[in-house]
């Protein structure tokens, strides 16, 4: 079983819902971003999902963007944010998943990366703009390596895609809460309810959502619907100054976990 | 020779590398694109609106001055920059805003470097009174004024992308980003042979209408099929728009790219000639890129032409050398430039003016009995101004 998959089953018994933080690698450095991961794991993060800096992110929206390209005016690559994931694994525990867009690895070389990824201690990568359609290769080198290959599903995916992106899934689907990039929302989309329904109503994965979680009160109702609460944007945002950042982040993603934790799980049901 | 492999894929290349939310639209898409493809209604609406709104077929033009300044082969212009709005970007513009109404989508987006695209949406979108959004560079609208002007004056919204290299690679992630937002109401008009499937092969087709009367003028013209074939590649749509109709004759193809300061110092937008395979905008292609896989920035004296990427198809020409790719700088670009403008009358876009540049290496080193044309891809109004503060006349 991957530290992914273990993690939700103790969650599960514990009826807890996941929160993942999201931060962008190297912004606004590495030594920076390491005390951020740090704080994440010592107050509540249950996942951590590692932003890899890209030059044209069309997934994401202008707060992310600006974050990786802080990240990449300090130089930061691939190979920094895998030497960064196998340092920070002394303190952090938790399982720690790869958001990067499809070029930096493929240029890293596939296998490669599954390989180094894996022994740095990354368990499972997020692909914005690879869908399963296109992965036969990537999911050929990461399977050997344990690494866990987490797709997207979105608002706009049909049934049929629905099926066939939860059945190249591993450790966990990602809902892409809304028709949009990331960033931060006044609201949370109507329609989310009756999306992650319909993706557990085919898959035993659990159902993480993201995109425009921006506030305690939003986690709480996600965490309501779905296994796990992904917080981007709003981190982001508040790690964009410098004043008392690793406070203010406790802060936030301490009112995030108490959120959630408000959640009364129901039955648990059988994996 | 086949030239789709497998679906959406020229050899290796293409593909469709794109966020989930935008995959069924892509789906919907192509099962519009080939349903009307081979339906007579819409080829021939289309047609009737590329002869009598655009102004096609364009003339065939033996460009005799010009031939005799280089010597050597004798040098055809086919002449897109006569068409309405000055350049070819309004046989592809035309072919999708037609898909569009008939996919019922009301709002038409695009992105536009030198602007030619943007004016081609906007003038297609006004002629069937559809809102029209265009994502444009800062430092292109800067270049470009003149465009930026005429779109505002068709009713089409400008939308100053400020994030990047301000130019057309980072409105095309702007005009994407728009496009997984609003994905249920919108037609995303891509203005080159680039993108993820469909868009490739399709824009090609609508393109291809350049390299067909070509192929047919100079045979009628000349009684034989030319012996070679020339056009600028910035994305490749009017090289391959060019091009396709003859791959299967044994004609030489030569597609110029933006050499901009020169290959060696890195400030150029030479895709084939210097880049690498990688992912871009949805497509698998030649990139300009570190060895990291970032995107790098680009440059050239020509907007069109500024792009770290180029159309998968291309790429596939050039591995398996149906077509050759070869650059040159801007200064060699800006004389070009000024030869065509006083051999021919004829002042070209500077995109084109790149290729007309090329001919000064190419067209000596062939014999007076043979031919080439050159692919006039737009004329040079939108350039003057910019191309008078760096010319001496």
């Amino acid at each position: 079983m991957s530290r992914i998959a273990e993690t939700f089953a103790r969650l599960r018994a514990e009826r807890q819902r996941a929160l993942i933080p999201f931060v962008v690698a190297g912004d606004p450095d590495l030594d920076t971003t390491l005390e951020i991961l740090r704080t994440l794991a010592r107050v509540g993060a249950d996942l951590i999902e590692l932003g890899v800096p890209f030059s044209d992110p069309i997934a994401d929206g202008p707060i992310n963007q600006r974050a990786a390209q802080r990240a990449l005016t300090m130089g930061v690559g691939l190979t920094d944010v895998l030497a960064l994931v196998g340092k920070a694994r002394a303190d952090v525990r938790q399982p720690v998943v790869l958001l990067s867009y499809y070029n930096p690895i493929l240029q890293y070389g596939l296998r490669r990366f599954c390989i180094d990824a894996s022994s740095s201690g990354v368990d499972g990568v997020v692909i914005p703009d690879l869908p399963p359609d296109e992965s036969e290769e990537l999911l050929a080198a990461a399977r050997p390596r344990k690494l866990d290959t987490i797709f997207l599903l979105a608002p706009t995916s049909t049934g049929d895609r629905i099926r066939f992106v939860a059945e190249r899934s591993t450790g966990f689907v990602y809902c892409v809460s809304l028709t949009g990039v990331t960033g931060t929302r006044d609201r949370l989309p109507e329609d989310i309810r009756d999306l992650v329904r319909r993706i557990k109503s085919v898959t035993p994965l659990p159902v993480c959502v993201g995109f425009g979680i921006s506030t305690p009160d939003h986690a709480r109702q996600i965490a309501e619907i779905a296994d796990g609460v992904i917080v981007g944007s709003a981190i982001v945002s508040l790690l964009e100054t410098p004043e008392r950042r690793l406070e203010r982040l406790e802060a936030f993603v301490g009112d995030l976990r108490r959120a959630i934790d408000t959640v009364q799980v129901g039955e648990v049901r059988p994996s | 020779m086949s030239i789709e492999t497998r679906k959406g894929r020229f050899g290796e290349y293409g593909g469709r590398y794109v966020p989930e939310t935008l995959v069924p639209a892509l789906e919907e898409l192509e099962a519009a694109y080939e349903r009307y493809v081979g339906d007579a209604e819409f080829q021939s609406e289309l047609a009737y609106y590329l002869k009598r709104y655009c102004g096609r077929p364009t003339p065939l033009y033996f460009a005799h001055r010009l031939t005799q300044t280089l010597g050597g082969a004798k040098i055809y212009l086919k002449r897109e920059d006569l068409l309405h709005t000055g350049a070819h970007k309004i046989n592809n513009t035309m072919g999708q805003v037609l898909l569009a109404r008939r996919m019922g989508k009301r709002r038409i987006i695009a992105e536009t470097g030198a602007g030619q695209h943007g004016v081609a949406t906007a003038t297609a979108a006004a002629m069937f009174g559809m809102e029209c959004e265009v994502y444009m560079g800062s430092e292109d609208m800067v270049r470009q004024e003149l465009n930026v002007f005429r779109m505002r004056l068709l009713g089409a919204q400008v939308i100053p992308v400020e994030t990047g290299s301000k130019t057309l690679k980072d409105a095309i992630n702007e005009a994407m980003r728009d496009w997984v937002t609003n994905v249920r109401t919108t037609f995303y008009v891509i203005g080159s042979v680039v993108g993820p499937h469909p868009y490739p092969s399709m824009v090609r087709d609508f393109q291809s209408v350049i390299g067909r009367e070509a192929r047919a003028q100079i045979f009628e013209e000349t009684g034989r099929l030319p012996d070679c074939l020339v056009a600028c590649v910035g994305g490749g749509s009017n090289a391959m728009g060019l091009f396709h109709p003859f791959r299967d004759a044994g004609v030489r193809m030569v597609g110029v790219e933006a050499g901009g300061l020169g290959i060696s110092t890195g400030q150029h937008a030479a895709t084939l000639v210097a880049g690498a395979p990688g992912v871009l905008h949805g497509a698998y292609s030649y990139l300009l890129q570190d060895v990291g896989g970032q995107v790098h920035p680009t440059h050239s004296v020509s907007a069109g032409l500024d792009y770290p990427g180029v159309g998968p198809e291309h790429s596939f020409y050039k591995d398996s050398g149906r077509a050759e790719y070869v650059s040159v700088t801007d200064q060699e670009a800006l004389e070009g430039f000024r030869l065509l403008a006083q051999t021919e009358g004829i002042i070209p876009a500077l995109e084109p003016a790149h290729a007309v540049a090329y001919l000064r290496t190419l067209a000596p080193t062939l014999r007076p009995e043979r031919s080439l044309i050159l692919g006039l891809s737009g004329r040079g109004d939108k350039d003057v101004q910019h191309a008078s503060r760096l010319l001496s006349p």
